[in-house]
């Protein structure tokens, strides 16, 4: 064993809440260290070239909630973020298809060849739900208060919130609720009529959670997709050119910038703490660091059921983490192709392959899909948002060649008997089974499959259950809840350790909000 | 749909069944959006000829692009009556009205006309789609709704020769039809039906027709139409009459309250000028106690026409060593106006007018400030600096033919 030099703060994980965090606080002066398990940084936000030529943002693969002031602080595109815009969402059907773009005109069309109604509606839904968006917006960014011992600052905090929600309008407040209380289906029935347009649109209601479009609940997890923010402009997803790692590289060059050492392959084994104060880490490896603070970057689960002996937390505290919902409910399927998918309903390489393209076809899809995972088992036709990173960004895949990323719904990290090699391949046959729905050419032109299930996000990512968002989105979960009530503020009952992952406030999603608020707060306590 | 249209262009936008002879004749390639729609910008590489078109000869603009509906059934009456804020009882079988109607806040959503086809059938045109919302009205109510958008083609010749250029064509003379009338006729047994209605606020006429007939129709006007100077015309020309004129444009001069997302951007129908259009003894309709209301305590904005001064103007550029430069075309850039140094409005929408030779320009400003007369100080850039240049709030139409409105003898 060797003690190693100090450090102002540790940071646990080199996912990108965790370089966030890190660099925040290297940015203030702090002289700060990441350690992380792997090879390669960036936690779930990561690229790998997992077969020779073909580069895949392997986990988390679109980019659209990243908050703008972390962009401008850490000036991430200075050290290379470059988003690319996804251009459209294309949904195949059995005989046509669906599709809509970023220009309105377009979209109206398309959506008029299904419904007239719902073209018009369309047009009202966006800039209404960007009103919601702007009204919840504040909370997001909101330290969440400690609900039981607020200090000053909380009360300031929670005073300023109340004085903003004073000035939602009664629209604001009406969908608000709605939003916060409906399943995604029933908010969407009340706008739109063409089911495969609903459908669609619920489907961000469910993505990284266990639930269908028809939970209670769901709407909320929509409006936290419909909150993307790119250059400003509300709902706009995009690709990081090089794959999401780039995203992570960025911050941990921004950090590196800022003074912050960075460690790889540096397995933490446990935080050590004395006097229930954390004083540093302990590695697998035998080496110790000390510093004045440590930082988690993993999921609740890890930060305090793994790297802490249980003794040494609130007995209350360890049940409501115990608690927490972190259901893996989606796998992720990357294809090496030799060309590109070709739809029977849309044949070509037109611009519906430069967006995301949804294999949601019907509520019922999405929901015996659910069903499926109900029981324990994977979906037999699951939900798929699906996207081409090499045709927005060429680079990905060797010339003429591609890689699709397949984010699969559902796989349950429960699967009756347990995940094992033989149902690993099932599921991604089922997968390629479902596209082949549509694209029939797409079985000819795989030539390497990965198939990575709950269970080997969990193993490979750290990822506890293989939930992509360190825990559902669901209201019981959220903000003053996240991940537990009286420790929301990114602290914990052990004095001197902090946690600032997707499972704190405001949850998941490339964000680098949790990172950034964490430090924040760290800072504000320092 | 039953026409065929043999132009293939490479474009994701919807093209109107006329596209396949306006395409030909579009000598600038320039286009504009209308609705999703392809629409000729000017034909000629400048709008000047077609612009005289409109006020001296006859134009020829294809309207495709409106947005229309029919609404029939033993509830089209009620359902009108309830929808817009003119009084549709007393429109005759064969009358048009044009009219806004409002959002239950007395808020204008959108603007157009209302064509009473028959006893229980009406079409209703407008600028933006509003299938959604005449659903919603007519909940409960025994009527059909259709989107007749992309089931009727529309054509507009407006011009002094626009009636001659009719006469020698149609079956019925429509030297009887009165402005703001309807009437069906034939066209070489093509049936039609021509509206006395424009965008002009000059003589003209708007002819509904199904599109399998709209090539046939469009080659007839031109053929017959040539020797009284027919002139195929875009928009660039139309933007300037319909600001002679004093017609208002949606999402240019006022903004839908259906998409205004705050509150500050939605009018009411006296705040655009159009108190004329709001029947307030009429029953119930969609807004009224919310305009009721405003009525009583004065409406906070009018929606004006104003005339940019031309000796400030000229002194302005004589400062900098220029002539006077006048807009090209039409603008519809939001220009602030002030009143002894404080802003108290806007203008929308401005042109230069070749037929008054007047700079003019329409306007929203606070009701104190709205009285015909008033001096405002209008915001211009003169080589990159601000300036303002004295305006005065001027009675609109602008221009206002007698033949606009007047029967042969």
């Amino acid at each position: 064993m060797s003690r190693l030099k100090n450090y102002d703060a540790i940071v646990i994980g080199g996912g990108h809440n965790g370089l966030t965090a890190a660099a925040y606080l290297g940015r203030a002066g702090k002289k700060v260290l990441v350690l992380e398990r792997r090879h390669i940084l960036g936690g779930a936000a990561v690229t790998e070239e997992v077969f020779p030529g073909f580069k895949f943002s392997v986990c988390s693969y679109v980019v659209s909630l990243m908050k703008a002031n972390v962009i401008r602080e850490l000036m991430l595109p200075k050290f290379g973020l470059e988003i690319l815009p996804l251009e459209s969402t294309f949904t195949p059907l059995e005989n046509d298809y669906l599709l809509r773009t970023a220009d309105s005109d377009q979209t109206y069309r398309e959506i008029a060849r299904h419904s007239l109604r719902d073209a018009e509606a369309y047009t009202r839904f966006g800039p209404l739900m960007g009103q919601i968006g702007m009204a919840v917006r504040p909370i997001l960014e909101t330290i969440a208060p400690n609900a039981i011992k607020p200090s000053l600052s909380d009360l300031f905090n929670s005073k300023k919130l109340l004085d903003h929600i004073k000035t939602l309008t009664t629209q604001q407040f009406e969908y608000l609720t709605k939003l916060m209380t409906m399943s995604s289906a029933d908010f969407l029935d009340e706008w739109f009529e063409f089911e495969p347009l609903k459908a669609t649109m619920s489907a961000s209601g469910i993505i990284g959670t266990f639930m269908g479009p028809r939970s209670p609940g769901s709407a909320y997890v929509m409006l936290h997709h419909y909150m993307g923010d790119i250059d400003g402009a509300f709902r706009a997803w995009g690709f990081q050119r090089g794959g999401t790692g780039e995203v992570s590289m960025a911050i941990a060059r921004s950090a590196e910038h800022f003074g912050v050492d960075i460690k790889t392959e540096a397995s933490v084994m446990n935080v050590i703490i004395k006097n229930n104060k954390a004083v540093g880490v302990a590695l697998e490896n035998g080496d110790e660091y000390h510093s004045d603070i440590v930082i988690s970057g993993l999921d609740p689960k890890q930060s305090f059921l793994n790297l802490i002996n249980e003794n040494e937390l609130p007995s209350e505290f360890v049940k409501d983490i115990n608690n927490f919902r972190i259901r893996g409910s989606s796998g992720k399927v990357n294809l090496a192709l030799d060309g590109l998918p070709d739809f029977t309903c849309l044949p070509g390489d037109g611009h519906h392959l430069r967006g995301a393209i949804s294999i949601s076809p019907s509520y019922d899809h999405l929901e015996n899909a659910y069903d499926d995972a109900k029981y324990g088992n994977f979906s037999r036709k699951p939900f798929m948002d699906v996207i081409l990173p090499s045709v927005l960004d060429p680079e990905m895949a060797p010339p003429g060649k591609h890689v699709m990323s397949c984010f699969v719904q559902y796989a349950p990290y429960n699967i009756s008997g347990g995940w094992n090699d033989e149902k690993r391949e099932a599921f991604g046959d089922t997968v390629v089974d479902t596209l082949a729905n549509y694209a029939p050419n797409i079985k000819d032109i795989i030539l390497h499959r990965q198939v990575l299930t709950p269970a080997d996000l969990e193993s490979t990512f750290g990822l506890t259950e293989g939930n992509i968002f360190h825990g559902e989105l669901t209201i019981q979960q959220l903000f003053s809840l996240r991940p537990a009530v009286r420790w929301a503020d990114y602290t914990t009952p052990i004095r001197n350790y902090y946690q600032c992952g997707s499972g704190t406030h405001p949850g998941g999603g490339i964000t680098g909000s949790p990172g950034e608020m964490a430090a924040k707060k760290i800072l504000g306590m320092l | 749909m039953n026409y065929y249209n043999q132009f293939k262009a490479n474009t994701q936008l919807k093209l109107s069944p006329f596209f396949e002879r306006t395409s030909k004749l579009n000598e600038s390639q320039e286009w504009r959006r209308w609705s999703g729609y392809l629409s000729a910008t000017n034909y000629d590489l400048t709008h000047e000829n077609e612009y005289f078109a409109i006020r001296t000869k006859a134009a020829l603009l294809d309207i495709s692009p409106l947005k229309k509906y029919l609404v029939e059934g033993p509830d089209a009456l009620n359902l009108l009556d309830r929808l817009v804020t003119r009084n549709i009882k007393i429109c005759k079988v064969g009358q048009v009205m044009y009219t806004p109607w409002c959002d239950e806040n007395g808020k204008v959503i959108d603007d157009g006309t209302v064509q009473r086809l028959s006893e229980n059938r009406y079409r209703i045109t407008s600028a933006e789609p509003n299938l959604d919302w005449i659903n919603h009205v007519a909940t409960g109510m025994k009527v059909k709704i259709i989107d007749d958008s992309e089931s009727t083609a529309a054509l507009a010749i407006q011009g002094p020769n626009s009636r001659e250029i009719l006469n020698s064509i149609s079956e019925i003379s429509l030297n009887g039809l009165k402005f703001f009338s309807l009437m069906d006729t034939n066209f070489n047994g093509m049936p039609v039906s021509i509206s006395r209605t424009g965008y002009t606020g000059d003589l003209g006429y708007e002819i509904w027709m199904k599109p399998e007939n709209a090539l046939s129709i469009w080659d007839l006007l031109l053929e017959k139409g040539n020797a009284f100077g027919i002139t195929p015309t875009g928009l660039h020309a139309l933007d300037i009459s319909r600001i002679e004129a004093g017609l208002i444009l949606l999402d240019v001069d006022y903004i839908s309250s259906r998409h205004a997302i705050i509150e500050s951007r939605k009018s009411s129908p006296f705040e655009l000028g159009l108190g004329w259009a709001v029947k307030m003894k009429k029953n119930n309709f969609i807004g009224r106690n919310a305009l009721k209301k405003e009525l009583d305590r004065g409406p906070e904005w009018e929606f004006v026409g104003i005339e940019i001064e031309w000796s400030d103007l000229e002194n302005h550029y004589r400062n900098v060593g220029l002539a006077p430069v006048l807009p090209s075309t039409a603008w519809r850039t939001s220009t602030p106006l002030f009143f002894n140094s404080e802003q108290i409005g806007y203008a929308t929408s401005g042109t230069w007018s070749p037929i008054l030779k007047k700079y003019i320009a329409l306007a929203h400003v606070k009701s104190e400030y709205s009285k015909k007369g008033t001096m405002l100080d209008f915001e211009i850039k003169i080589e990159h600096f601000k300036k303002t240049t004295t305006a005065q709030i001027v009675n609109t139409p602008f221009f206002n033919p007698e033949r606009k409105r007047s029967c042969p003898a």
